[in-house]
């Protein structure tokens, strides 16, 4: 089977908002809504959270010009596309971070347990991608969520070599259905991102 | 290609090589901003083997007509027109159909349309900067847009831009996923930018340079440019071998 050179990654720059989220940013007119701004179309199954974060430098300073996407499970462990997936969840977000403070915020429901190609089942989890002036390649991560006992045999987590890194992949509960999840990309904090 | 052929083993992992390094201290911002810690890898799983679909029903008319998407009526937007085509394959060399493909870039002054932008180049009122399609069965797309100007950016003391145009670009898997830039065949600027320098192979660099395609080309009204894209494929399963083998 011939196997070619995947195309290289460029940097999604300052300016990601206008191909990405042009409403966002006042380009309007042009499509109606921006692509992954709801996650839930309807009558959705399961707990509704939100998913709140910034983005931090290694001087510790929010990228106010980022785009995180996110991608996750509905609340019976399953993705959009697979038979009996819930069909009033995307279970695709993309959120343009705030300008002045960096935040993003995804409002969708706390995912299922997924299953393993290896046998066994994944902790609920989110997959986060983040682009941006000065990010190279997209970097991909994962949220999970605090004292759910799945993490303790998630296959993913248990390859994390530092086990003091497995922290920075765990969101914080804040208050009833509020989670906050930070992301540093440099540091002694800094965020585990996967090689997938 | 049939449906039995379609493999069901994990994707094949990404080849660095192919890639900018993360840390590439001449593109300034990436100093602060690139991880330290090497990514940790992991076979893929339902997750990153399955991602968004978004059907035809997402575009509108003029979705993929940069000339028009944003204009007033009967008024275009100004510079040289040009027709951006190409095929979206995986690496194993099998069309990738459903794809969509977002693209934003400069007008012709090498002005972008954002409140982030100081460049004193001015807007075009017709010209927008964005623009998306969804590739054909035979992994085919192309759009209609101007030819967007090089631009000065804040890095160096005097660096410019390429001429370029942003591709943001699902495949059907998660892990496909990538955001790249398309330069111009002939640009001086491209082998003196600190952003393209960012990766260490010429040749990757080679084939985000597009070529004129006189072929395509419409007489009297646009040029032609090709750019094909490699995503990351799936490998066939052991057991999938030895059945294509029966």
């Amino acid at each position: 089977m011939r196997d070619l050179p995947e195309t290289a990654s460029q940097t999604a720059g300052p300016y990601v908002h206008i191909g990405c989220t042009p409403n966002f940013a006042g380009i309007t007119g042009v499509y109606d809504e921006d692509l992954g701004a709801r996650m839930i179309t309807g009558d959705v199954s399961g707990e509704r959270i939100t998913l709140t974060g910034q983005i931090f430098d290694g001087t510790g300073t929010p990228l106010r010009d980022a785009m995180v996407e996110a991608w996750q499970a509905d609340a019976g462990g399953l993705y959009a596309g697979q038979d009996g997936a819930d069909p009033h969840f995307t279970g695709f977000g993309r959120c343009a971070c705030d300008q002045d403070s960096g935040a993003f915020t995804f409002e969708t429901v706390k995912p299922g347990a997924t299953s393993w190609p290896q046998g066994g089942m994944q902790a609920p989890h989110i997959t986060l991608w983040i682009v941006a002036r000065g990010i190279n390649l997209g970097l991909h991560t994962r949220v999970y969520f605090p004292g759910d006992p799945a993490l303790e045999a998630d296959p993913v987590l248990g390859r994390i070599e530092h086990r003091v890194r497995v922290q920075t992949l765990i969101a914080e509960a804040e208050k009833d259905g509020a989670y906050r999840f930070n992301i540093h990309l440099q540091g002694p904090d800094e965020t585990v991102f996967f090689d997938v | 290609m049939s449906d039995t052929k379609i493999p069901h083993g994990g994707y094949a992992a990404r080849q660095p090589g192919h890639h900018p390094v993360a840390l590439y201290p001449p593109y300034r911002t990436s100093v602060k901003r690139s991880p330290q810690a090497a990514p940790l890898s992991f076979p893929t799983s339902i997750g990153e083997e399955s991602g968004p679909v978004f059907g035809h029903d997402l575009l509108g008319p003029l979705d993929a007509d940069l000339l028009h998407n944003f204009a007033q009526d009967g008024a275009s937007a100004i510079g040289p027109r040009i027709i951006v085509h190409g095929k979206v394959r995986d690496q194993f060399d099998r069309p990738v159909s459903g794809a969509l493909i977002e693209v934003w870039q400069a007008n012709a002054g090498g002005r972008y349309r954002h409140k982030k932008e100081g460049y004193i180049a001015p807007l075009d009122p017709n010209f927008g900067g964005c623009g998306r399609t969804i590739t054909r069965e035979d992994g085919s797309y192309e759009f209609r847009t101007v030819l967007p100007g090089p631009y000065p950016w804040p890095n160096g003391p005097n660096d410019w831009r390429p001429a370029h145009i942003h591709f943001s670009l699902f495949g059907a898997g998660f892990a496909q996923r990538l955001i790249t830039q398309m330069y111009f065949e002939g640009d001086p600027l491209i082998w003196r930018c600190p952003i393209v320098g960012s990766i260490g192979d010429k040749s990757a660099v080679e084939r985000l340079i597009a070529p004129l395609d006189m072929n395509r080309t419409v007489p009297m009204d646009a040029r032609a440019y090709e750019f094909n894209i490699t995503l990351r494929g799936r490998r066939q399963t052991m057991f999938e071998n030895r059945m294509e083998g029966l």
